[in-house]
């Protein structure tokens, strides 16, 4: 049996969308899925406009060193429980811009340092499809 | 005993409420071409936000914040008390619809409270604009209410109306009745938040304004008001205005068909007007709306 909550947060992940400076494909690819060609609301998914209603965090971009005091912040700010998707190969790997000068790295080593204990998703892709993306919450979601 | 009508009341208003939202959220998906969400959708939401963590902001006073929430679902919960009560149990006292327009503002309060209290300066802006909103659609409701009112013969009770409208008809078939069905039907729809009306709430310019702070059983409690007041507010238009409902046999379909008319209106307004500023959504309540609804009560003095 499964606990109400946990059904609640499976039947509707409400989603906020971080960018983390990205260079707004992925960002362009999340707003496709939101669409009502995709319909992600047949699965109870929603954008929200605040972090604190927030149950899964779209994190795109590679993460560098003047957006990650905002991230942490926003992570604290967001409600638990939550899960934080990395949608890009940037959010991945930091991609290209891993030796940059201002990059902190991807973003399940960010978020070790901000929580160990934080549930991270990938979605790889530069930029990932929709149908990619819609694949990686559904994967995510029956992981919980 | 009394006790226990409260409960039943509450529990018919909650799930009425979330059946409403989910028409709400399924006939909007159906204008926009899509599939939309399945019929547990608000369960879902709710069950979810009630097993989530309660942030309270360090910039907030605490105890407002807290208890804003709780007492707007109280005054949903006594409301919906008092008309599912006196519609299923035929329970009255005098006066009850005036206590009824004072328990169905609560809310607005309640939320303009809260999001004053969370210390936010977007919250703030969002609870601004709610208390101009709730001035400005006021008037023309009350106006229409007393329009309504004084046709049934000067008595503030609701079963009072609904044995007027079954002894000479439905309200709406006059010609100021329905000049008070279209005020009242607008007004609804500012007091509900709905689009051409959801300045306090704009997500995209301020991120949830009233909401933007809250989080958890907060924002749970808040959301099973609104989702009771979506179910309240077309109630309460059948009873000024298409006779009541009857719960018995075949009526109860009549019933359904008489909320739909209502509920349906509501969501395909939504769906096809753009949010208004909050100075226009001032200036066309206190304007044309106003104008009507005093067009309407000068009907009702002429019998019309």
């Amino acid at each position: 049996m499964m606990k109400p909550s946990l059904w609640g947060l499976k039947k509707s992940p409400w989603v906020y969308h971080v960018a983390l400076s990205p260079c707004n494909n992925c960002d362009i690819e999340i707003l496709d899925v939101l669409t009502p060609r995709f319909d992600v609301e047949r699965f109870g998914v929603k954008l929200v406009g605040s972090p604190r209603h927030a149950d899964a965090l779209l994190v795109t971009g590679s993460i560098n060193r003047h957006v990650l005091p905002r991230f942490v912040e926003l992570y604290r700010q967001t409600a638990k429980p939550c899960v934080v998707f990395a949608v890009g190969s940037c959010a991945l790997s930091s991609s290209m811009f891993r030796d940059s000068y201002n990059i902190v790295g991807p973003l399940d080593k960010v978020m070790k340092e901000i929580d160990p204990a934080a549930i991270v998703a990938y979605v790889p892709g530069c930029p990932p499809k929709p149908e990619a993306i819609i694949a990686g919450v559904v994967k995510a979601l029956k992981a919980l | 005993m009394v006790i226990g009508y409260f409960f039943i009341s509450v529990a018919v208003v909650l799930i009425l409420g979330m059946a409403t939202s989910w028409v709400d959220r399924k006939v909007t998906a159906l204008v926009q071409a899509r599939v939309g969400p399945p019929w547990y959708q608000p369960v879902a939401d709710v069950a979810k936000l009630l097993g989530k963590e309660m942030l309270v902001p360090e910039t907030s006073r605490a105890m407002g914040f807290a208890l804003a929430p709780v007492a707007g679902f109280a005054a949903a919960c006594v409301a919906g008390a008092i008309l599912l009560g006196m519609l299923i149990t035929g329970r009255e006292f005098a006066g009850d619809l005036i206590v009824l327009v004072y328990l169905l503002a609560v809310p607005s309060v309640s939320m303009i409270i809260g999001a004053c209290a969370s210390g936010n300066p977007v919250s703030v802006v969002g609870a601004s604009r709610e208390m101009k909103m709730l001035l400005a659609y006021e008037l023309p409701m009350l106006i229409v209410l007393v329009t309504t009112v004084f046709r049934a013969g000067g008595d503030f009770r609701i079963a009072r109306l609904v044995a007027h409208q079954q002894a000479e008809g439905w309200m709406l078939l006059s010609a100021s009745g329905v000049i008070g069905f279209i005020v009242a039907l607008v007004s609804i729809q500012a007091k509900l938040g709905l689009v051409p009306f959801d300045a306090p709430e704009a997500e995209q310019e301020i991120m949830g304004g009233v909401m933007a702070e809250y989080s958890g059983p907060a924002l749970a409690l808040f959301r099973l008001t609104k989702m009771m007041l979506l179910c309240m507010l077309p109630v309460l238009m059948g009873v000024l205005f298409l006779g009541g409902f009857r719960m018995r046999g075949w009526d109860i379909l009549w019933s359904v068909l008489k909320y739909m008319a209502v509920v349906v209106p509501l969501v395909l307004i939504r769906n096809t007007n753009p949010r208004l500023r909050v100075d226009q959504i001032t200036r066309f309540f206190w304007g044309p709306m106003t104008v009507l609804a005093l067009a309407g009560l000068a009907l009702a003095a002429l019998k019309v």
